[in-house]
């Protein structure tokens, strides 16, 4: 898919963790690409590859046990698997944030929030503790959060708070891609509307690209315009919403949309998804949903499908589309 | 006529802190119905699982009275009520920290039914457990496996074995679903629905989660800090929301479908905190539609529409 205003390119990207049980095989010949301006949702159940993938991008992978085994990651153009370790730490932060589930794994529970809003800025523009402090009191007004909250510390603050703290400190530097890991999977209901509202307002504001990492149809729904399905390592479909919720083709999304309750619907039958994801250090040889597929044939056992476009920019990773 | 299996009245339960008393259930009423699933639902922190264990009497209550079967619980010495606790069950959350690590599947269902040796011989207790195991989906190859090499959903059917060991009428299962994927999620749930069908079972079942509230409760009670301020049938609570609050939760929840038109009321604000809380209702200061009395006085759960009870001035 070649795309104009090309902002991130992934190729052929697989990661292992070398593990006393075995390797781990997270993510497996991924290929991947966005444009500026974009939202992508990222979607998919525990252990799909996600966190991985996207650790993978900003080089935050534990190494050992992880080990990046081949692929390509371009980013604006360059390759960051080729970036040194200094050129890295300029560029996360600045062109790239990531916002974890856990706002505590961004935060320093010892300096207030607006210090860490500060310095922050500070890293990455040529700018006095005063202005930056300033800028830090403005983030936060963004956010939803009174300025002169600035001077208290993280746990001074609901969960809420503190990840509207972090998002603060993500955009602090305007950067080009956002990188979103289950932003709001541990907020209550009404804190979590509150945050996706706030979040969709800012990205708008400053057209900051987004991969929005989730299992939640419902957010990806209201929060993005492209869907990559991932399933043991591989994204099994790529669409726009559109063809995602109103044409799903894969099976496993078709069983995502049969499994999830929907508060919309008059009488809503659950029907699962037989069986489990498959264990990662022995994952089947060829389709990987092919043991709890419904439609599974013999090919599918032994070849894993191509990636097949079946309509413009909708692609479908099944033997049977 | 429907007969109440379990019915609580002006139910409290306090807990002292440093700074005062956590009104952590604040003079709650409901009854359920044998057979039938009463949902408590609302953020976290509003009360839902310290309801669950003070009417299972893990916890003792502040005040208020629990009757189960007719009788009230709360006045029952321990030997009375070992004769309770077999019919009155728990499903937790995270079935990883309910179970114990060093007993096998094989022991943890066993377990129950030693302890209130429910049996004479060896080989009664294996064919009761096989077949719990049966019951709740779990193939009998997992008999020698410890929680560790389970599954989250296989976890959680340890615990529903468990839970039936003593053939209950009711069980709390709180947030049973809550720590699993949306696949192994709807397998469990479609197991308790399958269960409470053939054995009759009556649910208090808690939840954050209001997908998965109207997909399974017959009725529903909505809290806000310690109180109920909603309880209806589930038709009415999801078609037909009265409370404030009730309405922006409900508009809170992400839709899974596009081209739909969300009318989201965003709350502004945290939940106070439920320590010496202030007269008046406990939603005030997030309410638009608060008043001056609604800081005065508490409203009381009131009778809006046939079996639906609404806790507000301005209803
Ligand atoms: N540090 C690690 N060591 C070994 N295995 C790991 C590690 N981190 C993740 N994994 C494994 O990699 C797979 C993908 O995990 P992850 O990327 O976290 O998935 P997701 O974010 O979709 O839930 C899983 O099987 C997980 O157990
Ligand atoms: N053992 C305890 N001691 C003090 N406070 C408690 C205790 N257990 C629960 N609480 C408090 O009681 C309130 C209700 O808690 P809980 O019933 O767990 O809520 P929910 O299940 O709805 O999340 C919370 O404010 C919680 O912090
Ligand atoms: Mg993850
Ligand atoms: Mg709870």
């Amino acid at each position: 898919m070649e795309q104009k205003n090309l902002l991130l390119k992934i190729k052929d990207l697989t990661i292992n963790y070398n593990t006393y049980d075995g390797i781990v095989k997270a993510v497996e010949g991924l290929n991947l690409s966005m444009s500026n301006g974009q939202t992508l949702g990222l979607v998919g159940e525990t252990g799909a590859g996600k966190t991985t993938t996207v650790k993978g991008i900003m080089r935050l992978l534990p190494d050992p046990p992880a080990k990046i085994v081949r692929g390509e990651i371009y980013f604006d153009g360059e390759n960051l698997l080729k970036k040194s370790k200094k050129e890295m730490r300029s560029i996360r932060g600045k062109q790239i944030s990531m916002i974890f589930q856990d706002p505590m794994t961004s935060l320093n529970p010892v300096m207030t929030v607006g210090d860490q809003i500060a310095e922050t800025i500070r890293l990455h523009n040529d700018i006095s503790k005063k202005q930056s402090f300033e800028e830090a009191c403005t983030m936060l007004e963004q956010v939803g959060i009174k300025g002169e909250r600035a001077g208290d510390y993280p746990h001074q603050l609901s969960g809420g708070m503190k990840q509207r703290v972090v998002i603060a400190m993500a955009l602090a530097c305007n950067p080009k891609l956002l990188i979103a890991d289950e932003p709001t999977t541990a907020l209550d209901v009404t804190i979590q509307a509150q945050v996706l509202e706030m979040m969709k307002k800012l990205i708008a504001q400053y057209n900051t690209s987004v991969i929005m990492i989730t299992h939640d149809l419902g957010i990806v729904a209201e929060t993005c315009d492209y869907i990559a399905i991932m399933y043991a390592g591989e994204i099994v479909e790529y669409g726009t919403k559109q063809h995602i919720f109103l044409n799903a083709k894969h099976p496993y999304t078709k069983g995502l949309f049969a499994c999830i309750p929907d508060i919309t619907a008059e009488d809503n039958k659950l029907t699962p998804i037989e069986g489990l994801m498959p264990d990662p250090t022995n994952l089947p040889k060829g389709c990987k949903f092919y043991p709890r597929c419904p439609m599974a044939g013999k090919e599918c056992e032994n070849e894993n499908p191509a990636n097949k476009e079946i309509e413009n920019g909708h692609f479908v990773k099944c033997h049977f589309v | 006529m429907p007969e109440k299996l379990l019915e609580v009245k002006n139910l409290k339960k306090y807990f002292k802190t440093k700074q005062g008393y956590l009104h952590a259930v604040d003079d709650v009423n409901f009854a359920i119905n044998r057979g039938k699933t009463l949902s408590l639902v609302g953020e976290s922190g509003c009360g839902k699982s310290t309801i669950g264990r003070v009417v299972l009497r893990l916890l003792e209550a502040t005040a208020g009275e629990i009757y189960f079967e007719g009788a009230n619980i709360r006045d029952l010495d321990k030997m009375q009520m070992r004769k309770y606790r077999k019919k009155m069950q728990i499903v937790f959350q995270d079935p990883y920290s309910s179970l114990d690590s060093r007993k096998s599947v094989y022991e943890s269902i066993a377990e129950p039914l030693v302890v209130q040796k429910a049996f004479t011989n060896k080989k009664q207790y294996a064919k009761r457990v096989y077949e719990l195991m049966d019951t709740s989906g779990l193939a009998q190859r997992f008999a020698n496996a410890y929680p560790h090499e389970l599954d989250g959903g296989r976890r959680q059917r340890v615990g529903i074995a468990r839970a039936l060991a003593l053939n209950p009428s009711f069980i709390v299962l709180d947030e049973p679903v809550s720590a699993l994927d949306v696949s192994i999620q709807a397998q469990v749930l479609n197991l308790l629905q399958q269960l409470q069908d053939d054995l009759n079972l009556t649910y208090l079942f808690i939840s954050h989660d209001l997908s998965v509230v109207k997909h399974i409760s017959d009725m529903v009670a909505v809290m806000y800090l310690g109180k109920i301020v909603e309880l209806a049938n589930c038709k009415s609570i999801f078609q037909n929301p009265v409370h404030p609050y009730t309405k922006a939760l409900l508009s809170a929840v992400p839709i899974p479908k596009i081209n739909v038109k969300l009318n989201r009321i965003i709350l502004e604000g945290d939940v106070p905190s439920p320590i010496n809380p202030k007269p008046g209702c406990r939603f005030a200061g997030r309410c638009r539609l608060c008043s001056s009395v609604c800081k005065e006085s508490d409203p009381v759960l009131t009778e809006v529409d046939r079996g639906h009870f609404v806790s507000c001035f301005n209803k």
